[in-house]
């Protein structure tokens, strides 16, 4: 029991780092109707900048402190995202208004050659780490309720309640600022919006933005765990059955879409993988979200699809 | 002056039907094809062929299969990659298992089952649309690629999924040198390709474009939308099936599941958008495009660089490659979202006219 309740926090931990770069998908689809592929470089080309940052840092201003090193690695990283999100609205996505989605997916799909290309010629190609000061011990709970308790890492959880933050910010950032609102209308109705003079430009890059920072939060914690690599920018593939799962359109459904795959996947590959040779995770959660969209096709929370003719 | 249809008139239905109603277009293409097979290869050397020519048939031809589906019958696919991979390991087992199996039997039943495979995978898109079918197909690409690495059956117990295949032969002929793996490659284009060109414009390609611009209003005028569907995906697969199997058996001789991966499948979208969605010819474009584009940045930069007296390390011009290539790709959408094909009609447009503008 104990072992399945472990496999079980241990998949919503994850589940909840797919929901983080999930989230991304969301609000540029949301805001412009762009199904953006480049999140997944994204999130590579934040974790980079971070971990070289972070590295140079100390060398270029003689600061000592890890802490301090890190906090302005990621002030600078947050600044060039920013500016990695205006170059994308200004140079390509601009002049894509009104494509078809497959040219807009394909569009982004260029941006994330683009950002690979870039990113490892200016911030190197090898293995980096960042260190942000996440405790790597694992503990153990609930020891009165199960024999053994359960054997929990501290960095999962950490990084499950930054997460959570996260989520809770941009919650309050949508529903109760005025950018947020002006998000909102944009994402309900373009023309709409435009005729009531809310500038449309300025809104995808505040988007874009607003996706920088939390590819940023995601490759923060999925660097630390993992060292910052290329292989970082499949997490985006990994993510996706999430953002099918939860539907496109709905940042609560990315939220319950990467708990659910998150728990499925662990619970298969522990219970099923080892019956046809291991290695499942992958495939298992796209097929999990293909179920879901038998049932319900815009996925769990999207907006119905209504035809007419 | 030129290319103009004055005077010819049409005096029979088969005059009106045929596949080029232009005689200039018909000639052309005629031509294009007599040139292909007697001219092109006293003019090229073997590098050409290994490098160049032979990838761009066998991609063209993928890339036709995913445009049927993707531009004819608007069902956008990233799993092309796993049909190509079911065609040539299919391909690969019926010549291996089955004796006396011939080479063109082997490959024309690898793309059969991939187009079995297709329409199994096909189902979801009688509910699920759009970008959510787009990201449902990736399904197939993953469970594919991890198929073909773990179940040793497919792979007739070959660690890692290696597999090769030797000693072509098709019809008496051995299939070993370059040249002769050009001429085949290209005869199953072009017979691939009119059959495209004549299924477009009958029943079957009419409903695919019918679903395509409105699903509802398709069924609601009598399409089954089932039927066009799936059958879309079944072509469209064996299509794709086909190209992995010549793939795999012709131009690699051995290979792995990593040749079938998902940038395979980006890369025939890739081809199909920049070549232009519902267009044969832009099929053939896009892939031209997408195979000689690396080639010519992997030739060009070190060249350029040498020019303004840099010394460009390897990786460097790698990401270079990489930055170039998206960047290129963005572009073209930008100026052209209707593709090369497109680009293509316009020149005829043109042409029409010239030299006189009225």
């Amino acid at each position: 029991m104990s072992f399945f309740i472990e496999t079980l926090l241990g998949g919503l931990m994850t589940g909840m780092l797919y929901a983080l770069v999930a989230l991304g998908f969301v609000l540029i689809y949301k805001a412009s109707g762009v199904f953006n592929f480049a999140q997944g470089a994204m999130v590579l080309f934040a974790a980079l900048a971070m971990a070289r940052f972070s590295e140079w840092i100390p060398g270029w201003l003689g600061i000592e402190s890890l802490f301090l090193a890190n906090l302005i690695a990621i002030v600078l990283t947050v600044v060039v995202m920013f500016v990695v999100a205006w170059l994308v609205e200004r140079l390509a996505l601009r002049h894509l208004v009104n494509q078809n989605e497959a040219t807009l997916l394909m569009a982004t799909l260029g941006i994330t050659y683009v950002l690979d290309g870039v990113g490892q010629t200016i911030f190197g190609s090898d293995i980096y780490k960042i260190d942000v000061g996440m405790p790597k011990d694992p503990v153990i709970m609930l020891e009165s309720m199960f024999e053994g308790g359960v054997l929990i890492n501290k960095e999962d959880f950490i990084a499950a309640a930054i997460a959570a933050i996260l989520v809770a910010a941009l919650t309050l950032f949508f529903q109760k600022t005025p950018t947020g609102r002006a998000l909102r209308a944009v994402a309900d109705d373009h023309q709409a919006a435009l005729s009531v003079g809310i500038p449309l430009d300025r809104i995808w890059v505040i988007v874009w933005c607003v996706a920088g920072i939390t590819a940023l939060v995601a490759g923060i914690i999925w660097g630390s765990k993992l060292g910052v690599q290329f292989s970082l920018s499949t997490v985006a593939l990994r993510a996706l059955p999430v953002v099918i799962l939860g539907g496109l359109t709905s940042v609560p459904g990315a939220i319950i879409g990467g708990l659910i795959i998150g728990v499925g996947e662990k619970l298969s590959e522990v219970y099923l993988g080892h019956y046809v040779g291991g290695g499942i995770e992958i495939w298992f959660a796209y097929m999990l979200a293909l179920v879901f969209l038998l049932f319900r096709p815009q996925g769990l929370f999207g907006e119905k699809i209504i035809d007419r003719v | 002056m030129l290319y103009r249809e004055n005077g010819q008139f049409k005096t029979t239905y088969q005059a009106d039907q045929q596949i080029f109603p232009i005689a200039q277009d018909r000639w052309g293409v005629l031509l294009l094809i007599a040139f292909a097979f007697v001219g092109v290869p006293f003019l090229v050397d073997e590098y050409m062929f290994r490098a160049i020519l032979i990838p761009f048939l066998i991609l063209s031809l993928a890339s036709l299969g995913v445009n049927l589906l993707v531009g004819y019958c608007g069902q956008i696919t990233l799993g092309a990659g796993a049909f190509m991979a079911v065609g040539a390991y299919a391909g690969y087992n019926f010549l291996i298992r089955v004796p006396e199996m011939p080479v063109l039997g082997a490959i024309l039943l690898g793309g059969a089952t991939a187009a079995a495979v297709g329409i199994v995978f096909g189902v979801p898109s009688l509910r699920v649309r759009g970008l959510y079918l787009a990201v449902a197909t990736l399904a197939a690409q993953f469970f594919w690629d991890w198929a073909f690495l773990r179940i040793k059956w497919f792979t007739n117990d070959s660690p890692s999924g290696n597999v090769s295949v030797s000693n072509l032969n098709v019809m008496g002929f051995e299939i070993s040198s370059p040249l002769s793996k050009y001429i085949f490659c290209l005869s199953v284009l072009v017979v691939f390709g009119l059959a495209a060109k004549n299924m477009v414009r009958a029943t079957i390609g009419r409903q695919w474009m019918a679903i395509r611009d409105m699903d509802v209003a398709a069924a609601v005028i009598g399409i089954r939308p089932m039927y066009a569907k799936l059958t879309a995906f079944a072509v469209s697969s064996f299509y794709v099936g086909v190209a992995g199997a010549l793939w795999g058996f012709v131009h690699l001789g051995s290979w792995e599941p990593a040749a079938f991966s998902v940038d395979r499948s980006f890369q025939l979208l890739f081809m199909v958008i920049i070549g232009g969605l519902g267009s044969i010819m832009g099929s053939f474009f896009g892939a031209a495009f997408i195979v000689i584009l690396p080639i010519f940045l992997n030739q060009f930069l070190p060249v350029l660089g040498a020019l303004f007296g840099m010394e460009i390390s390897t990786a460097t011009v790698s990401h270079a490659e990489i930055t170039i290539f998206g960047a290129l790709i963005v572009f073209f959408l930008i100026v052209e979202p209707h593709g090369l094909a497109r680009l293509w009609s316009t020149g005829k447009e043109k042409l029409r006219l010239w030299p006189f503008p009225h």
